[in-house]
């Protein structure tokens, strides 16, 4: 069947088997980011945004994302080393194969609440699973960042 | 400790890993990533059976599925029995599988590889191949297997390299007894002793990145593989032999790779589409399924430790006497060595011990082979020595953290359950003050009542691992000057997501007087690197970092050699040099190895809140202090704390591989298996207190597997506190807290 939709802003026309998932479609377009970490919507690795929402590619059909936008971190690039670096200042990249899915909601998640609390953080990306970092640093990456971003706003800078 | 921190400018800082902004922004370097878009699927028809022999199998079907371009089974592959177990050769592991067997050990075990054009295809085909199974009784419960009439290899070509007991008409896959002292004499003598058998249980490593593999025939004529593994050079070797060709015919490379912890340390996946690229021609690739992942691969092995602790009159620990008994599984690989180290790597923490005897079985069953997984056998023995040293403290109505500043090890003393060797470097002492400070352990310990259902309690542990395999591993790095005065740092030993690219090039700037972004770092090619062992036994930094610290020595003495004969010329100038009529290479290959594996050591202690109407339990605050000698990169350093921390606390408290009377796994899936989500941990601390290790690069030792073994004891001691209940088994569930193991 024929597919159309937005992947990071480029208009993408596919044939595809009706039983194919997004994870597929968007690896099959140049989205290598975007990892299979289980195949039991368990770990988050495969979070891509689609209409600026977070969502697992691994439990949707590549048919039903028809004509809406997709976005993945190859998309996002400038904001990934933003963030990124506060997670590489930390050590928190690790093995980097949860990286990728674990930044889309983050960077959701900044979009989504004001000043989270430590609770509400992890909360929120309670679905992203890593192996190597235990969580903590990433958590400081978080906060640190967020440090950041406020800084930011309020011109006083890092 | 002063000497830490002497003029250290790259060294013992926390400088960003290397790869980390093409980490964070998701650049396509991992296997699957890279791996040619014409590569054929492979993928295997795994056995529904815990033991059968195939009867007859017919692949005429599949293989007439459009774009099916290979089936292979039994009578299609050397028939050569190797071992997946990356070691160096001769491996203690024995030799014990073919690609494909006509017998099958464990449900998963391979019946016929199949590859084709397609996912789908391949699906396809994998459902239309006849098997008939004459099944077989299996042996499942491994307190059963030695000594059972039914045979997990009754093969006659079944052959152990090395002497470690086994005795496949027996089930045995080792055994052994070793001691110092008169043991029996020392504890008759005794004031206190304490026993307990300890079971913890196969756990799966869970890397995000599932085991891969893609292979292709280069432009020579050779096997290329390109593959996520902690060991290309020994992947080299196993496959030769599996595959019957000579090493001279393969490439192993190593691209970026996604968590490891030791799974990564057998040769999971490779011979699949090796063998498939051997007899198409054409490139191959098999990306496990967590499926597969799960249920055939190399989690930790299942043991039984039962330990009896004996002390005098005083609290002094004189006598410990151990028994492991280990589930090897379907396949031997790491059986022989895992099982040693539950005593040698946790004997050795009591310092006055005057005696000490261990006795060892690893057997053969029907399920899933076992493997490498971070502790590689001292997180079980820990888990028992620590458990009973704790119980012993009760005993004896002592404070748990004095009884064991009494005991513990001290730099100078003789370690005769590790080898003899003498302790080098050791801040264990320093490590129990630090914890019990930022714990507050004297106001804790025990346990308080909430007084709503809950009581807060402590708990703690003690662990050690070692650096290296001592008189074994070798590792190596070559380091060479470039034009314009740059260096090119190669080396064996496989990045795995911990940071080793980093900090070894953190090491040759540091000896080089450069900053690390002068040093260029180059990963695995078995073509190019020189040769290591591998990433495995907490080598990396001690042994690989010597290489790399003796490589650029010899080279700082070659460049001066060459300023001495070529005075006025800078750096720059004389890396221009060798572009143009030059007789001097000016590059050095170092190679490394230790006549002793330093531990590091570590003190965890757990504060937990036990519901005790539910049974559930919280891990308010873990508190893990490390010698590790001195950080190379604190950062990396104390991620690799926090990751294994929690790691042990997923072992602790919930992961559990479980298989029913067909030998079926439970646990198949993350739905099933839970690993640790950022919910479930609360505050983990870190802190270092280094001691110097002479034998170690600028003072360093190893990180990263000692940090997994204090999780599980001081989490038992801490619920013990909390309820009076003291658990003999991993995980402690709510349903035992509250009914009883």
């Amino acid at each position: 069947m024929l597919v159309k939709m937005w992947i990071n802003g480029e208009a993408i026309r596919d044939h595809i088997d009706p039983d194919m998932l997004l994870l597929d479609f968007v690896r099959r377009h140049g989205c290598a980011s975007v990892k299979r970490g289980c195949e039991t919507s368990n770990c988050g690795l495969c979070t891509v945004m689609l209409e600026g929402k977070p969502i697992l590619s691994c439990s949707m059909l590549a048919a039903r994302a028809e004509g809406m936008h997709v976005m993945t971190l190859e998309g996002i690039q400038e904001e990934a080393r933003e963030f990124g670096s506060f997670m590489a200042g930390q050590g928190a990249d690790q093995c980097g194969f949860c990286n990728p899915g674990f930044i889309m909601n983050v960077l959701a998640m900044i979009r989504e609440l004001t000043d989270p609390t430590e609770e509400e953080i992890k909360e929120y990306l309670e679905g992203n699973l890593c192996r190597c970092s235990g969580f903590v640093s990433q958590l400081r990456s978080i906060m640190e960042y967020l440090k950041y971003k406020k800084g930011e706003q309020d011109g006083s800078g890092k | 400790m002063d000497r830490v921190n002497e003029n250290l400018n790259t060294v013992n800082q926390p400088i960003y890993k290397k790869d980390a902004m093409a980490l964070v922004t998701g650049q396509p370097v991992y296997t699957d990533d890279i791996a040619p878009s014409e590569c054929l699927i492979v993928k295997v028809l795994r056995s529904p059976h815990a033991h059968a022999l195939i009867h007859t199998i017919s692949t005429e079907a599949a293989k007439k599925v459009p774009g099916i371009a290979c089936i292979l089974t039994y009578e299609d592959v050397p028939h050569k029995r190797f071992t997946m177990a990356g070691q160096t050769y001769p491996e203690p592991s024995p030799y014990d599988r073919y690609i494909l067997d006509r017998r099958l050990r464990f449900v998963g075990d391979a019946v016929a590889i199949v590859a084709g054009k397609n996912e789908k295809a391949v699906d396809k085909a994998l459902k239309k191949i006849k098997v008939t199974y004459e099944v077989l009784e299996p042996v499942l419960d491994f307190h059963k297997s030695k000594d059972n009439p039914i045979l997990v290899h009754p093969e006659e070509d079944w052959v152990a390299l090395c002497d470690v007991g086994a005795d496949n008409k027996r089930n045995l896959c080792c055994q052994g007894t070793e001691g110092s002292g008169d043991l029996d004499a020392v504890m008759a003598e005794c004031e206190y002793v304490v026993e307990g058998t300890y079971h913890t249980k196969a756990c799966q490593q869970a890397m995000m990145e599932t085991f891969r593999t893609y292979t292709e025939m280069d432009a020579y004529g050779r096997l290329k593989v390109t593959s996520s593994t902690q060991i290309p050079f020994h992947v080299r070797r196993i496959l030769s032999t599996a595959l019957d060709i000579p090493k001279s015919r393969i490439r192993v490379c190593k691209p970026r790779i996604g968590g490891g912890f030791g799974a990564k340390q057998s040769v999971v996946t490779e011979v699949f589409p090796a063998i498939v690229t051997l007899k198409t021609g054409k490139p191959a690739k098999m990306i496990y399924t967590r499926y597969e992942s799960q249920i055939c691969s190399s989690p930790r092995h299942e043991m039984e430790v039962t330990v009896r602790v004996g002390a005098d009159k005083n609290g002094i620990i004189q006598a410990i006497d151990m028994y492991t008994l280990s589930n090897a599984g379907a396949y031997g690989e790491h059986a022989p060595t895992t099982i040693t180290l539950t005593s040698c790597k946790s004997i050795p923490l009591y310092g006055k011990a005057r005696a000490y005897r261990f006795t060892y079985e690893a057997v053969y069953t029907n399920t899933m082979g076992a493997g490498a997984y971070r502790g590689y056998g001292a997180t079980q023995g820990i888990f028992a020595v620590e458990s009973a040293v704790n119980e012993l403290a009760v005993k004896m109505n002592m404070d748990p953290v004095r009884l064991r500043e009494i005991n513990m090890v001290q730099e100078g003393q003789v370690m005769p359950a590790y080898y003899g060797e003498i302790c080098g470097s050791c801040a264990l002492d320093r490590c129990m003050a630090k914890a019990r400070e930022m714990m507050d352990w004297d106001a804790k310990y025990p346990a308080r009542d909430m007084g709503n259902g809950k009581v807060r309690a402590v708990g703690v542990a003690m662990a050690m691992q070692g650096s290296s395999i001592s008189n074994v591993d070798v590792a190596s790095a070559t380091i060479k000057l470039n034009d314009n005065g740059f260096y090119s740092l190669s080396i064996g030993a496989s990045d795995m997501g911990t940071g080793c690219d980093t900090i070894l090039a953190q090491m040759a700037a540091e000896e080089l007087r450069c900053p690390v972004e002068e040093i260029a770092v180059h990963g695995v090619d078995t073509d190019i690197s020189p040769y290591d062992s591998g990433s495995y036994a907490s080598s990396t930094t001690y042994l690989t970092g010597r290489a790399v610290v003796k490589a650029c020595r010899e080279l700082k003495e070659k460049i001066d050699q060459y300023s001495r004969e070529h005075p006025g010329l800078t750096l720059k100038e004389i890396g221009n040099e060798c572009m143009c009529n030059n007789n001097i290479a000016l590059e050095v290959t170092a190679t490394n190895s230790s006549p002793v594996s330093p531990p590091p050591f570590m003190v965890g202690m757990a504060e937990v809140e036990v519901d005790t109407e539910t049974g559930s339990v919280e891990v308010l605050d873990f508190v893990g202090v490390v010698d590790c000698g001195t950080p190379i990169n604190p950062n990396l350093a104390r991620v690799q704390a926090e990751g294994g921390i929690v790691q042990g606390i997923g072992m602790a408290l919930y992961e559990n591989i479980q298989f029913n009377g067909k030998g079926q796994m439970l646990n198949n899936s993350f739905m099933q298996y839970k690993i640790p989500s950022r919910q479930d941990i609360g505050k983990i601390r870190v802190e270092f207190e280094s001691s110097y290790e002479p034998q170690g690069p600028f003072g360093a030792k190893s990180i990263g597997e000692i940090v997994i073994n204090t999780s599980s004891p001081a989490i038992a001691h801490a619920i013990y506190n909390a309820t009076g209940k003291r658990f003999h088994e991993l995980p402690i569930t709510p349903e035992k807290i509250v009914m009883g193991e």
